[in-house]
């Protein structure tokens, strides 16, 4: 085993001495909430990694487990008075943990081989499990396994997820959104980041986006295939395979739009992968043939909601359809990006929408990237929390800007039995615009 | 040496084994509490689910001659909560209940973890208010604010922690449970024992129940910024507020490095040629509210503010109030070690205090940004340096001294609402006297002689 942490050693220490362990992180932090335990905690997951970089620690099991029992929510990063980079410590922990091979299982090396290795770096191959997946759900065989319970065959683990599995759409992005579209009035040319699952689950999203853009008279270029941003890479230890996805997602933008110079933005529109994507600037900082482009990325990036605040958020002119919604904010969004107002501005745009404030919106769901599928008991304590909070409010709607969030609220709403709509924002303003061309006659239907 | 494992037997057969830590990824965490560059490792830490418990683990310590350092939110900002060498950190955040909001005698009684906020929410809930606001009371638990007397925003019109403990249930060294006080506003019932134990670090008994006393929620409340070009003219400014026999709930203060770093973090509009800035607050009656607020506006204008910008809403009082409530946050992240001073002196010497400040950072080369409560002389002198230059650490030392030196020189004290606990022992007995310090330790012994509470903190014996 190696004791050394190379990721951590290699950190500038000042990185982790930035943390002045006051604990104003304690009360935002869901785990600590939870345990009471300072290794649970932010300030204290730092105190392990600096004992690690100052030798004072090993790289151990334990500590492997620890900082995978993190969230990585970055609600710290919010409380946080001294700006620490938690982020960044946190990917290099979890990349130290996998180089030193501390976690190593069988099965789990097996299932993180399959997906964050294989599955997520081959779009064309995720796109044709998406396609199978449809099938299965399309032809009614889903719910045929399901009522001969035959999913009871399943192993415990993988049946307890089974019930997560959502919907995956008949034509995902490549087939909804042109690789480009011009509004009848050009004032900017932007970049649509599509994503991955985003692409196969919620792909009418995507579309609803580039319609949004359209109405706020932008051109709008999307990549045919695109990766997945490599989120899931950074987040889970992998960060060389972090940056090939990034390298990729480069070139794969400057081949549709010409060069990213031709672009005043690049645009996602969900918000644990925008957290991601906005920090490739760092993630290529050394890498001679991609520095410079990444910064022209980073620089680029910016969630929909956020660009649409910047270039003057549009009011669709169509009849009030009274509704009450409610926003859970993305963690990635609001603590990894900072965009608060934005969605709620977006929300309040469209006409008849009555915005009432979900109590802890910005408290996480549970969901996580992969943290529902990796530590399914803590996750549930946080979607219940926010299953409740949700109820609070009344709202028949919630708003999210996040698929990760979207499918671990359907799924948690589904089984409780209630019935409130999960949206993103823009789908809404979407359907505003869209009443507003076709006068009062009824909105068409997304998906 | 590690604790003997019988000892650990012992203390999992008192709390239960899931409550007592061992392994170092759980203790590591456990070696600091929220003050700079102060460290010694826990060996274990303990978590007592009652007052039983917890005489029961002191009666054991007491036998082992055992060290224990008591602990809650571990927030403190003088070291009170590091662990000693070779003892137990006893936590007591599972010791959080809310036992009862009484709203005819206007108290709430809780258990010593329950978090400092918490009783500020429930008091809201009810009308009333719970005045003392230290910095860290979103987490910091009452038993610590207690244990350290802490002070907050409104000392200058509400006092401090001690001004609301009314009674306390205290486990004394040898494990005997005492109650100190009682729902009484008047109670002279022989010595005022609690008042021995509020403010003293952990050094005499651990506290696990606290009796608090609550006031009625002002009816409203209005908030002004001023901002001046001298300093003297901001200092004179609430000299002239209180001879006006206007007690404003909130009189804060803001250096110009401050004001730098917060404009530059916070980018409210803040003029960066200002000398100091002051952020003033009177609550109450609507009526007086409005003529008080109207009266600190006219001094201000008076004395030579710049600009006094007067809220003329709930959402404006907080965009205000931004510039002080993020003064801490701006400054600690300039530099890699914040170290967070409390020099204290009259009101009146405020202005020389500072300038005192300004000129030995100036002479040390070294960057100190001071912010703080302006109404009840209360300074916080902020060190924005890095832990691993020892040259610099050298100089912050040297002007720590000389700042506690002229702090006492002017009739003040080196900590208005931190304590001493380690980061400022060796300052204590130039700032009290000997004789003052000879009666501190004799109180030590007779209530503590096995030296077992948190020794070492303070003073030494």
């Amino acid at each position: 085993m190696s004791a050394k942490p190379p990721q951590l050693a290699h950190l500038d220490y000042s990185v982790l001495q930035q943390c002045m362990h006051c604990g104003m992180c304690l009360p935002t932090c869901p785990t600590y909430d939870t345990t009471k335990l300072e290794r649970n905690s932010p300030r204290g997951r730092i105190s392990l990694m600096r004992a690690l970089a100052d030798g004072d620690l090993e790289l151990t099991e334990e500590f492997g487990k620890e900082m995978y029992y993190c969230l990585g929510c970055l609600a710290c990063m919010t409380a946080c008075p001294a700006g620490v980079n938690y982020a960044e410590m946190f990917e290099a922990a979890r990349s130290d943990i996998e180089t030193a091979g501390v976690l190593d299982k069988p099965k789990r090396n097996f299932v993180r081989w399959i997906t964050v290795k294989f599955i997520f770096t081959h779009p064309r191959l995720l796109r044709l499990l998406g396609r199978g997946l449809y099938v299965y759900q399309a032809t009614g065989l889903q719910g045929l396994v399901r009522r001969l319970r035959l999913t009871a065959l399943l192993p415990r683990s993988l049946r307890e997820l089974e019930p997560l599995t959502p919907t995956v759409r008949r034509h995902f992005s490549d087939a909804l959104i042109q690789e480009v579209e011009t509004p009848p009035q050009r004032q900017h040319r932007v970049g649509l980041l599509t994503g991955c699952v985003q692409d196969l689950i919620y792909s009418e999203v995507n579309r609803d986006t580039a319609d949004v853009l359209l109405a706020h008279h932008c051109t709008v270029f999307t990549p045919r295939l695109q990766s997945c941003c490599g989120s899931l890479h950074a987040h889970n230890g992998e960060l060389e395979l972090a940056r090939e996805m990034a390298r990729r997602n480069i070139v794969a933008m400057e081949k549709s739009a010409g060069s990213l110079d031709q672009l005043d933005a690049i645009i996602t529109n969900a918000g644990g992968c925008g957290s991601h994507l906005k920090g490739y600037a760092h993630l290529l900082h050394d890498d001679p043939a991609f520095a410079a482009r990444a910064k022209a990325w980073s620089e680029k990036l910016k969630d929909i909601h956020e660009w649409l605040a910047q270039i003057g958020l549009q009011r669709p002119a169509c009849p009030a359809q009274p509704e009450r919604v409610t926003y859970h904010e993305s963690c990635h969004l609001c603590h990894g990006q900072k965009v608060v107002r934005p969605p709620r501005d977006v929300l309040r745009a469209v006409p008849g929408l009555e915005l009432v404030e979900l109590p802890e919106s910005n408290w996480c769901c549970g969901s996580a990237g992969i943290y529902n599928i990796t530590q399914p008991e803590m996750a549930g304590k946080l979607l219940d929390r926010k299953l409740a909070n949700l109820q609070r409010t009344g709202a028949a709607v919630v708003a999210s800007g996040n698929p990760g969030c979207s499918v671990q609220l359907e799924a948690g709403l589904r089984q409780a039995g209630r019935n409130i709509r999960v949206v993103h924002p823009v789908s809404l303003l979407a359907e505003a615009f869209r009443r507003a061309e076709t006068g009062a006659k009824k909105p068409t239907p997304t998906s | 040496m590690a604790l003997a494992s019988e000892s650990l037997a012992t203390l999992r057969g008192i709390v239960g084994a899931e409550n007592v830590l061992t392994q170092p990824e759980d203790v590591i965490p456990y070696g600091f509490d929220g003050t700079a560059a102060l460290k010694q490792p826990a060996e274990c830490v303990v978590f007592p689910r009652n007052p039983g418990e917890v005489a029961e683990v002191l009666k054991f310590a007491g036998q082992n001659r055992l060290p224990v350092v008591t602990r809650g939110s571990g927030t403190g900002l003088s070291g009170g909560s590091v662990p000693v060498k070779n003892g137990i950190v006893m936590c007591l955040v599972k010791l959080d209940r809310v036992i009862q909001l009484d709203e005819k005698n206007l108290t709430i009684l809780v258990e010593a973890g329950v978090v400092t906020q918490k009783i500020a929410d429930l008091a809201a809930a009810a009308g009333l208010l719970y005045p003392p606001d230290p910095g860290s009371m979103k987490i910091s638990t009452i038993g610590g604010n207690v244990a350290e007397n802490s002070g907050g925003l409104r000392g200058l019109k509400y006092g401090v922690t001690r001004d609301y403990v009314m009674g306390l249930e205290v486990v004394l060294p040898d494990g005997k449970i005492v109650w100190l006080g009682s729902q009484c506003v008047k109670d002279v019932a022989g010595y005022s024992m609690k008042d021995v134990f509020i403010g003293s670090e952990g050094t005499l008994g651990v506290i696990t129940k606290v009796l608090l006393k609550l006031v009625p929620q002002p009816a409203a409340k209005k908030t002004l910024l001023a901002t001046f070009a001298r300093m003297d003219a901001a200092a004179e400014t609430v000299s002239a507020i209180i001879a006006a026999r206007i007690i404003p709930c909130t009189l804060e203060f803001l250096d110009k490095i401050t004001i730098r770093c917060v404009e530059d973090y916070a980018h409210i509009g803040l003029p960066l040629d200002a000398e100091a800035l002051l952020l003033m607050e009177t609550d109450g009656h609507p009526a007086v509210v409005e003529d008080e607020a109207r009266r600190m506006e006219q001094i201000a204008r008076q004395h030579g503010a710049d600009a006094v910008v007067v809220a003329q809403s709930a959402e404006e009082s907080a965009r205000l109030a931004t510039a002080r409530r993020s003064a801490f946050s701006a400054l600690a992240r300039v530099a890699p070690t914040t170290i967070l001073e409390d020099a204290t002196v009259p009101r009146s010497e405020l202005a020389r205090m500072i300038r005192f400040i300004q000129e030995v950072g100036e002479r040390h080369r070294l960057r100190i940004g001071t912010f703080g409560h302006m109404g009840d002389g209360n300074l916080h002198p902020t060190f924005l340096t890095d832990e691993r230059n020892h040259e610099e650490m050298e100089r912050v030392e040297k002007a720590m001294q000389e700042i506690f030196d002229f702090a006492i020189q002017l009739g003040g004290t080196i900590t208005g609402e931190h304590g001493v606990g380690l980061a400022k022992k060796r300052f204590l007995p130039g700032a009290i006297g000997g004789a003052s310090l000879d009666l501190m330790r004799q109180l030590k012994r007779t209530l503590d002689p096995g030296t077992i509470l948190n020794p070492g903190k303070i003073f030494d014996l």
